[in-house]
């Protein structure tokens, strides 16, 4: 378990104290694939490398399985990092390496491994990524996937209990970036390691995340599961980020909304009731006449979900938000 | 073929210009080794010591890099005459071959000391970061990802401090040192023997470029980019 308690951070520039995270506190459970999105220059960054001091806190305290980090000294906190894989959006692998010799270092560093041990554990990695083929090869020669492939078996070489991932998918192309968050998601269920994901992609937070915080200039505006911060945003910010995930355009939006006619309903299915047939009963109960403005049927995680946008015109509304609520649909009245 | 070689060539004293090419490469050698011993350690000081580095320490980096900054100002020729005194101490004598490495060294080292913190300074920050998150020790920092990373571009390093101190071996003629340079001024410049002047510089074209060629190649086995 990760517990942030009123860390701070800020950075001396020119004689002035210039904040890069106010005061946080939250808590990261051990497990659980937790995501962080935020724009640039957010205190995102920041936050991840917070979790194993790359960046010392300019104050609070950060405590990992009930132990305050901040108290380590040198050596305490070089044993701490080798329980902390950490892959980067630049992979940041040595290119004076073969794939073989990147994910061994770590290991090597640490001074505590075999050479049998060490080979061993090499070769299991290269499988378990997917790259057995590729052992000699120097990273210059590999694809950008492949890249973070290593990279991954790089950081879970020495056993970590967490992960950090610092805009892991970011330089890859959308194709690439599925099958490195599958990677991830497979890694936490097999391993039960826990992962602090940064991104500012909601989309990759929707796919693999538990729980997600939202940054904006140095503060988390909102922490939550990802369904209820995905399908209700509350802050301005993750609104943003929501449609910009699903290439929503507001002004446009707006637009086909004043056009429609009578309610607007935005209604959320979530689960199982996702795959009920359930509009075409609630419109002949209700004598409503519907239309679908706009809609969106996919799966957070591995949960299916739905948000449609209706305007409704004539019949009786109650009976048919009832008949709707009473199906366990999210409805919200947009006008 | 011969006889034309002959009447051309009429000052040039074969063994003698094959002692002189022997005590250049003796001194390049030598002070190459030497400059790299010396300046190797003091680049990576002036690496980690520099602005927002592993080890950032301003006043150590401050007379690190003003040593460096005065050895590598003074003229050559001016070098090897101020540290005549120093010379004598160390080795007792700074005449010849052994005469000319002290100087030689202090010309190099403060040079190769340079390029090897640029070099270092090229390395990717992120790779210093990832290597940090591993839990690793300044030391093996250095070792294990630094030099390694900066490798070609250190090998790239010594081939120019290898060629400047060509240039600076035939300098050290002037004071009495040894090799080509010697030969040209004794017997090219000062006595008019336009032809051993004419063989003595070919002869340190063609040093220069074997050496160019040679670091061309270690670079390019080394690189990995």
């Amino acid at each position: 378990m990760i517990v942030f308690d009123q860390v701070q951070k800020s950075y001396q520039v020119g004689g002035r104290a210039i904040p890069a995270l106010h005061p946080t506190s939250m808590t990261i459970d051990t497990g659980e694939v937790f995501g962080i999105v935020g724009h640039s220059g957010a205190g995102k960054s920041t936050l991840v490398r917070l979790i194993n001091l790359l960046e010392p806190p300019t104050g609070g305290r950060i405590l990992i399985d009930d132990e305050n980090i901040t108290d380590y000294t040198a050596t305490e906190l070089r044993a701490f990092r080798r329980k902390v894989g950490m892959i980067f959006q630049h992979f940041n692998l040595l290119s004076s390496k073969t794939v073989a010799d990147n994910i061994a270092f770590p290991m090597k560093l640490a001074g505590i491994y075999s050479r049998t041990e060490i080979r061993d554990r090499v070769d299991e990695l290269l499988k378990r990524v997917g790259l057995a083929d590729q052992a000699n090869k120097y990273p210059t020669q590999l694809s950008g996937g492949q890249k973070q492939r290593v990279g991954i078996a790089r950081a879970l070489a020495c056993r970590p209990t967490i992960l950090l991932c610092d805009e892991a998918t970011s330089a890859l192309d959308p194709q690439t970036t599925q099958s490195v968050l599958k990677l991830l998601a497979d890694i936490n269920r097999e391993l039960g390691l826990t992962i602090v994901l940064i991104t500012h992609e909601m989309d990759v937070v929707r796919r693999v995340c538990d729980r997600v915080a939202v940054m904006d200039a140095g503060e988390v505006v909102e922490m939550g599961p990802v369904s209820d911060v995905f399908l209700h945003p509350k802050h301005p910010t993750t609104r943003d980020f929501v449609f910009e995930s699903e290439n929503i355009d507001r002004e446009e939006m707006q637009q086909d909304l004043q056009h429609a006619q009578g309610r607007i309903l935005r209604l959320t299915f979530r689960g199982e009731s996702t795959y009920t047939p359930l509009l075409g009963s609630v419109a002949r109960e209700s004598g409503v006449d519907f239309s679908i403005l706009s809609g969106r049927i996919d799966h957070i995680k591995d949960t299916p979900y739905g948000q449609l946008t209706l305007s409704l015109v004539g019949g009786d509304l109650d009976v048919a938000m009832q008949a709707l609520e009473a199906a366990d649909v999210h409805v919200e009245v947009v006008r | 073929m011969e006889a034309l070689m002959e009447t051309l060539l009429t000052n040039v004293d074969w063994t003698e210009i094959g002692w002189a090419s022997w005590d250049t490469l003796v001194m390049v050698g030598m002070s190459l080794l030497f400059s790299v011993l010396i300046g190797l350690p003091l680049g990576v000081m002036l690496f980690l010591f520099g602005k927002r580095q592993l080890l950032e320490q301003r006043a150590a980096y401050a007379v690190l890099s003003f040593v460096v900054n005065v050895l590598r100002s003074v003229p050559f020729i001016i070098l090897l005459i101020v540290m005549i005194p120093f010379t004598v101490m160390l080795i007792g004598t700074s005449l010849g071959v052994a005469g000319a490495i002290p100087p030689l060294v202090a010309g190099g080292a403060p040079f190769f000391a340079r390029l090897v913190e640029t070099s270092l300074r090229e390395v990717d920050r992120g790779i210093i970061e990832a290597t940090q998150a591993m839990g690793a020790t300044v030391k093996q920092i250095v070792f294990g990802a630094l030099l390694p990373e900066a490798l070609p571009g250190i090998i790239a390093g010594i081939t120019v401090t290898a060629i400047t101190l060509v240039s600076y071996a035939a300098m050290s003629g002037v004071v009495g040192g040894g090799g080509l340079g010697d030969l040209a001024i004794r017997f090219g410049y000062q006595r008019f023997q336009t032809d051993v002047m004419v063989i003595t510089v070919a002869l340190l074209v063609i040093f220069v470029q074997l050496l160019q060629m040679a670091g061309d190649r270690l670079v390019l086995y080394f690189s990995r980019k």
